[in-house]
């Protein structure tokens, strides 16, 4: 092992030693204040960052964050309080405040802990442990070389916003009053960059960015240079189409904005509090009935795997969408039980989530035929309680198969489920950026708002 | 309080913990510049936060929370080292000052240049605003609150409502003789409800807040006004037909609909984009990219608003910058490192979300200011166009310049009158395209209830907006509706 993991790797261990035994005297701490029960998390992660513009260092920054955060019940009134300042006076003064608080709040029937016979006893090695071992000049080097790919890629990319490494290693410890204790230790690396062009109509950016556990796993530096560079020039010239309705293709970034609308609406707390447009939806036929998700907490070097829920619920290969209907809700255990139901083990997000699709980019937009490739989205013009939607737009103009002419200045509008159950392809071009795993996806047809 | 019992509470709550004292600062500059720099500094920092929050007409949850560190930075050229620690340590203050340097040159020393950047004048009290009610008067509030929208209409379904209260207080020595500290309350109410009516739901929401205690927005007159506010606007969706889609004149009414400003003018006139000629408005001081009756100003020195500060992250006092003056652009907003580079001085726009984010040029509170026509007879002046008063928020590319906002209440005009209401649809312009066909300005300036957020490269920091009703010939609007 080089010096450099060896040095990190001492330091895991260390930090997941200290923080797994503050977490427990925090319990103890918080029992003896008169918590009824109480739950911990603790994490602390360090990571560096380096940009690069015009060939020159433009900023080089160490990051270290740690932080806890404490969760108590007092015979089901709720509590809590969290702290960056780790020392003594500090921590027991979180702990007083969060008993302090709980003496304000109302009793809740629903709240605390997740039941004590759902706690993970399973611990696999997600294999999501891969510090960089990557010195500062290394890295340097590294967005370098992104950012000359970008230059060298196309003679009319003529300024850079930069381009960017970043690599983090974390240690997270969860721990409540059944018992309770885990510590893990992840890391997390990316690289990016973000490219101009300009013609006589004006300018244009546009970036690329890869981001995985383990180094070895990222495009190389010169691929995602070229790409930045190649997704900036593609947008010269572009311009509106006319106001009408099209099909639309959405690419996969865009694709699992899409797919997040959805596993949103599908939380546990919107539902219970009537704020989602799928309230009352459950086993009802969302998408068509190809369309199939599954979430997978257990793949390795997944950048949402993991083992145990926030709570420290035991997670599990589990079905969403199943032939195109709602198999389930996304719930912790206080919406779960708010709800009637068990929890789904998604206390803290999804773990994963699989979208299954076939078919290459070209055989998308065979199918798109003629109508919008959607590249990026602007804007927050989405609501999760009326499921209306309403997005500025930019991508390319499609013909028969093949890009046109690129696309800017437009929104595409719909409602949400008539998008959902207007999916006529789900592509298997997946990029691989993600925890949500997702290719392309062709809707029928939106209104477009251009010309 | 006095400039001196500010100074006392910054050095108790920053230094005191740490035992750091002059001596050891003295140690910490001269690490952060034992190698060559045009200029460094160290930025101490305490950030207590509570929050109370209501839902099912309980309020089930509160949460509290203290943060606390320092972070150094050198400067040197176009280059910036950056490093924090969230323990105020002399050791570890020392080792984040040793791994800023890192970009420096080894070499001499450099000069630095004693600034006087002058002193901040307090434009808001140095309290903490979650001292200034007690726990049980809170939770008691948010009860009415809640109980009030209740009875404003039988089809509230939902109310969700909570009160949040954050001190910050900061501390800024920088090599240019800054030397300066400052204390900032920030409260905000949020008020969000759900309404069904025949298997439909709508939702509407309202909020406030300030640089000022818990009384001014925890009150029966604030309470009453923002769930009524609310229960309206969701009422009004409820009735709302599809928007129309297409290009169309849109008048934006006044307040809130600022976003328009932020978006399509301050975002492109922050002084790094423009040194860098990354955005559609690089290069063009002294040119007309507005309509001659657009005058934009960004003024961070409003006593108590929400986007206001006596001094920005650098310690150098806030400013009125105007942006621009009867539609010819007039000037950018900067921090110090961008000033420097563009050979001008800072505006007063440093900002950073927190002691571990970098400092950026950015907006404070935005606005435009008020022109000579009657509201009423900028919606008579459209045939046919879309009248909209509220929005959820806006995103820009500042190197196109497209930028979008997405409405949240909206109203058809037809001849010349507001109809009926539309359901929430994006509008998508180019920001110089689209402030060039400003052709009414009303007289009715108003400035936003003091719940904006502005985010930038995964910073987010509060900021105001402002506008009287204004007129664009055209712009499109994304609605589901031909």
């Amino acid at each position: 092992m080089a010096q450099m993991s060896k040095t990190k790797h001492q330091w895991a261990v260390h930090q997941q030693q200290q923080l797994s035994e503050l977490s427990e005297q925090i319990l103890k701490a918080a029992t003896r204040e008169g918590a009824t029960e109480a739950e911990v998390s603790a994490s602390i992660y360090a990571g560096q960052y380096v940009s690069v513009r015009h060939g020159e260092v433009e900023t080089v920054e160490w990051s270290k964050d740690r932080g806890i955060s404490l969760t108590v019940f007092v015979n089901g009134h709720k509590g809590c309080a969290s702290t960056a300042d780790l020392s003594a006076d500090s921590v027991k003064a979180t702990v007083r405040t969060a008993c302090q608080i709980a003496r304000f709040t109302a009793e809740d029937p629903c709240t605390g802990l997740a039941d004590a016979d759902r706690m993970a006893t399973c611990f696999p090695d997600l294999d999501l442990w891969h510090p960089a071992d990557l010195s500062t000049d290394d890295a340097i080097a590294m967005a370098t070389a992104i950012e000359s790919a970008g230059f060298a890629e196309d003679d009319r990319i003529d300024n850079s916003d930069g381009a960017s490494v970043t690599t983090g290693e974390a240690v997270s410890v969860i721990a409540n009053t059944h018992g309770f204790i885990q510590a893990r230790c992840s890391s997390r690396h990316s690289l990016g960059a973000v490219m101009m062009c300009s013609d006589s109509d004006g300018m244009q950016r546009d970036s690329w960015y890869d981001s995985k556990r383990c180094l070895d796993d990222l495009s190389s530096a010169e691929l995602i240079g070229q790409t930045a560079a190649q997704r900036t020039v593609a947008r010269l010239g572009a311009r509106r189409v006319r106001t009408g309705e099209s099909p639309v293709l959405f690419d996969p970034s865009c694709a699992r904005g899409l797919i997040s609308h959805a596993s949103a609406a599908l939380r546990g707390s919107r539902l219970y509090r009537n704020a989602s447009f799928l309230k009352g939806k459950q086993s009802e036929l969302l998408f068509p009935e190809f369309v199939q998700m599954i979430e997978r907490p257990h793949q390795l070097r997944g950048l949402a795997s993991t083992a145990y829920d926030q709570e420290g619920v035991a997670t599990n290969d589990q079905i969403l969408i199943d032939s195109g209907r709602i198999a389930r809700y996304i719930l912790g255990s206080y919406s779960a039980r708010r709800l009637g139901l068990q929890s789904t083990a998604n206390s803290g997000g999804i773990w994963n989530l699989e979208v299954s699709g076939v078919g290459s980019r070209d055989d998308m937009l065979a199918q798109l035929g003629t109508g919008l490739l959607v590249t990026e989205l602007m804007g927050q013009g989405v609501s999760l309680v009326t499921g209306d939607y309403s997005r500025g737009a930019s991508g390319f103009w499609v013909e028969n198969g093949q890009i046109a002419h690129p696309v800017e200045g437009i929104t595409i509008a719909g409602q949400l489920p008539t998008m959902f159950a207007g999916i006529k392809a789900i592509g298997a071009d997946d990029d691989g950026r993600s925890a949500t795993r997702c290719g392309s996806i062709l809707i029928d047809r939106m209104m477009i708002a251009g010309e | 309080m006095t400039q001196t019992s500010s100074l006392l509470v910054a050095q108790q709550r920053l230094l005191e913990p740490g035992q750091i004292n002059d001596q050891v600062i003295d140690r910490v500059l001269g690490q952060l510049t034992a190698r060559q720099c045009d200029y460094a500094d160290l930025y101490f920092q305490y950030t207590r936060y509570e929050s109370w929050s209501l839902e099912d007409s309980q309020v089930k949850s509160g949460s509290h929370s203290i943060e606390r560190g320092a972070s150094a930075r050198v400067v040197s050229g176009e280059k910036t080292g950056f490093a924090y620690t969230d323990e105020i340590q002399a050791d570890s203050l020392l080792d984040a000052a040793q791994a800023a340097t890192a970009i420096a040159a080894a070499g001499q020393h450099g000069s630095h240049a004693l600034a006087s950047p002058g002193q901040p004048a307090a434009l808001y009290q140095p309290i903490d605003p979650i001292d200034s009610m007690p726990s049980d008067q809170k939770v008691d509030w948010l009860h009415q609150i809640d109980q009030f929208a209740r009875a404003i209409d039988p089809r509230v379904t939902d109310v969700v409502a909570s009160v949040t209260a954050i001190q910050d207080v900061v501390m800024v020595i920088s090599t240019d003789g800054v030397r300066q500290t400052d204390i900032r309350p920030l409260v905000q109410l949020n008020i969000q409800v759900i309404l069904e009516h025949q298997g439909q739901r709508e939702t509407g929401m309202s909020g406030c807040g300030g640089r000022h205690d818990l009384q001014r927005i925890m009150n029966r007159h604030s309470i009453e006004l923002h769930a009524s506010e609310a229960v309206r606007q969701a009422l009004v969706n409820l009735e709302a037909i599809d928007a129309p889609a297409g290009e169309m004149p849109v008048v934006l009414g006044p307040g809130w609909p600022g976003v328009l400003l932020h978006e399509a003018v301050g975002h492109g006139l922050e002084g790094d984009f423009n040194r860098k000629g990354s955005s559609a408005y690089s290069g063009m001081i002294g040119q007309q990219v507005a309509s001659p009756l657009c005058t934009v100003v960004d003024d961070g020195t409003i006593g108590e608003r929400r986007g206001s500060l006596s001094m920005d992250d650098e310690g150098v006092p806030s400013q009125r910058n105007v942006l621009i003056e009867n539609g010819v652009l007039k000037g950018y907003l900067f921090d110090k490192l961008n000033a420097r580079l563009m050979n001008t001085r800072s505006t007063g726009s440093g900002r950073r979300e927190s002691y571990a984010h970098v400092v950026m040029p950015r907006m404070t509170n935005t606005f435009m200011e008020a022109g000579d026509h009657d509201p009423e007879e900028i919606i008579a002046s459209v045939d046919k166009g879309l009248y909209a008063v509220n929005f959820a928020g806006g995103q820009v590319d500042i190197t196109s310049g497209q930028f979008v906002f997405s409405s949240s209440e909206a109203y058809l005009i037809e001849n010349g009158r507001v109809t009926r209401p539309v359901k929430g649809a994006t509008l998508i312009g180019n920001g110089p395209e689209a402030m060039q066909r400003v052709s009414m300005v009303g007289s009715d300036l108003a400035l936003d209830q003091g719940i904006g957020v502005c985010g930038k490269d995964g910073q987010s920091v509060p900021v105001g907006v402002g506008q009287p009703t204004l007129k664009i010939d055209a712009m499109t609007v994304g609605g589901t509706s031909q």
